[in-house]
């Protein structure tokens, strides 16, 4: 007994050393899973202060560019507007005027405005912090675009601030395919270029070429189909001859974002438990 | 006592601030942020307690995972630097000097050199090793560790010159 008190006095500060290194390992593993980081994120008033009032400063060397992206924004939901049977085909326009599931589609994705206060993308894993949270209706797991992309998912939000995992981010993974086909794969990033991210898993017989555009294939409960995320700008088939993987540059410039949008789907909950009832059969 | 309390609080709020505002949103050729903050450890008194000193260099470290949203790796980074710290200090101005009695602003450029850059480049191995977390990007890991630390060992000496010589 003596000796073991002896031991834990003579080695007090190598012990503790030990602990502290256990906690922070402990962290660190949690923040590489998904959704686990729970105690040390920026969605807490303190950090999520400090942030929002630096880039109240940088917003007014920014004020240039954001009326520009708002200019583009504008013009082309007026073209839109212009000409509707140019863009959506007939059949489209005659089910959204007459079925009522048509309908509750179009409800299905409502979006709010946030703030980005706080940008990393040099980083293995970055992410972004939004001035907006719960009492703006942001939860977990909504989708996050701008007016040009795809940008990430909403992590974790408090009151007033929220993280949103960055498509930067070597856990996030979406559904991703092709403009011009149906052949879709799986978006994820390799940590190294933030303006290029990879696409796996995309079958052998889809027509890839340089240059193709890639958008969200809407087959989650996040994004809904259609929201561009880039166009290929290299593809290669893996060993075994099966699946392309495709490097895609990114539409949205991640090094500069200012106002952002998140996407709410109504329906999120119904889908998943349907989806949840079908996995447990 | 109570100056040097005052003294360090000074230095940590004003270096995390620097950090944060500044160091952080460097992106250096796409990917280098220099982390000149841990200059509050290095020259943290070398009296002191050496339970403390562990302790705020854990929680140093977690106020940067805070703002970075990196879970607990600038944490572990910063408590090996400060577990180590008496070991390099012995290393880097001998044996003979009885380290209690060491001020960093008397000692020569070379030797601070030598403590300044060992301790960076094991605080960044660690940061940046368990930022990637991958054993297969090992080269990766190096280059970036070797890359940030000459940032960071620069400035580190650049704040030390010019705030020690102030006091002289």
């Amino acid at each position: 007994m003596q000796q073991i008190i002896n031991f834990l006095i003579r080695n007090k500060h190598f012990l503790l050393f030990a602990f502290l290194l256990s906690i922070s390992l402990v962290f660190t593993v949690q923040s590489h899973s998904y959704h686990r980081s729970k105690f040390v994120n920026s969605a807490n008033w303190f950090t999520g202060g400090i942030y929002g009032s630096v880039s109240s400063i940088q917003d007014y060397f920014k004020l240039k560019t954001y009326n520009r992206q708002l200019l583009e924004e504008n013009a082309r939901l007026r073209e839109r507007l212009k000409s509707p049977n140019e863009n959506n085909d007939d059949l489209t326009q005659l089910t959204i005027e007459n079925s009522p599931i048509a309908i509750d589609s179009l409800r299905q994705f409502s979006y709010i405005p946030a703030k980005v206060i706080n940008n990393n993308y040099s980083k293995t894993d970055n992410f972004i912090t939004l001035l907006g949270g719960t009492q703006e209706q942001i939860k977990k797991d909504q989708g996050v675009i701008t007016s040009q992309g795809i940008v990430g998912i909403i992590d974790k939000s408090s009151d007033h601030y929220s993280t949103v995992l960055s498509i930067l981010n070597s856990n996030f993974t979406t559904n991703a395919k092709l403009k011009f086909s149906e052949h879709f794969g799986t978006l994820q990033w390799d940590g190294k270029d933030p303006n290029i991210v990879q696409i796996v898993d995309m079958q052998q017989q889809a027509p890839v070429k340089v240059g193709d555009t890639v958008e969200t294939s809407g087959k989650s409960a996040i994004f809904p189909k259609g929201i561009p995320i880039g166009t290929v700008s290299s593809f290669e088939l893996d060993p075994s001859k099966n699946f392309y993987t495709l490097s895609v540059k990114l539409i949205n410039d991640m090094t500069d974002l200012g106002h952002v949008y998140i996407i709410n789907n109504a329906f999120r909950d119904e889908i998943l438990s349907l989806e949840n009832e079908n996995g447990e059969e | 006592m109570k100056n040097s309390v005052f003294k360090n609080s000074v230095r940590f709020f004003a270096l995390l601030i620097a950090q944060v505002y500044l160091f952080n949103n460097v992106n250096l050729f796409g990917y280098i942020n220099p982390y000149p903050y841990v200059l509050f450890l290095l020259i943290f008194p070398f009296t002191a307690n050496r339970a403390l000193y562990l302790c705020i260099a854990f929680l140093t470290g977690l106020t940067m995972d805070m703002f970075g949203n990196s879970g607990g790796i600038h944490a572990a980074a910063c408590l090996f630097l400060a577990y180590l710290r008496p070991i390099i200090l012995q290393f880097a101005f001998g044996v003979s000097y009885e380290y209690n009695a060491i001020k960093l602003s008397k000692v020569g450029f070379y030797e601070r050199f030598i403590f300044i850059s060992i301790l960076v480049l094991i605080h960044h191995f660690v940061l940046f090793a368990l930022e990637v977390f991958n054993i297969s990007n090992i080269l990766y890991t190096l280059n970036k560790t070797l890359v940030t630390s000459i940032f960071t060992i620069v400035l580190c000496l650049t704040f030390n010159i010019l705030f020690s010589s102030r006091n002289q």
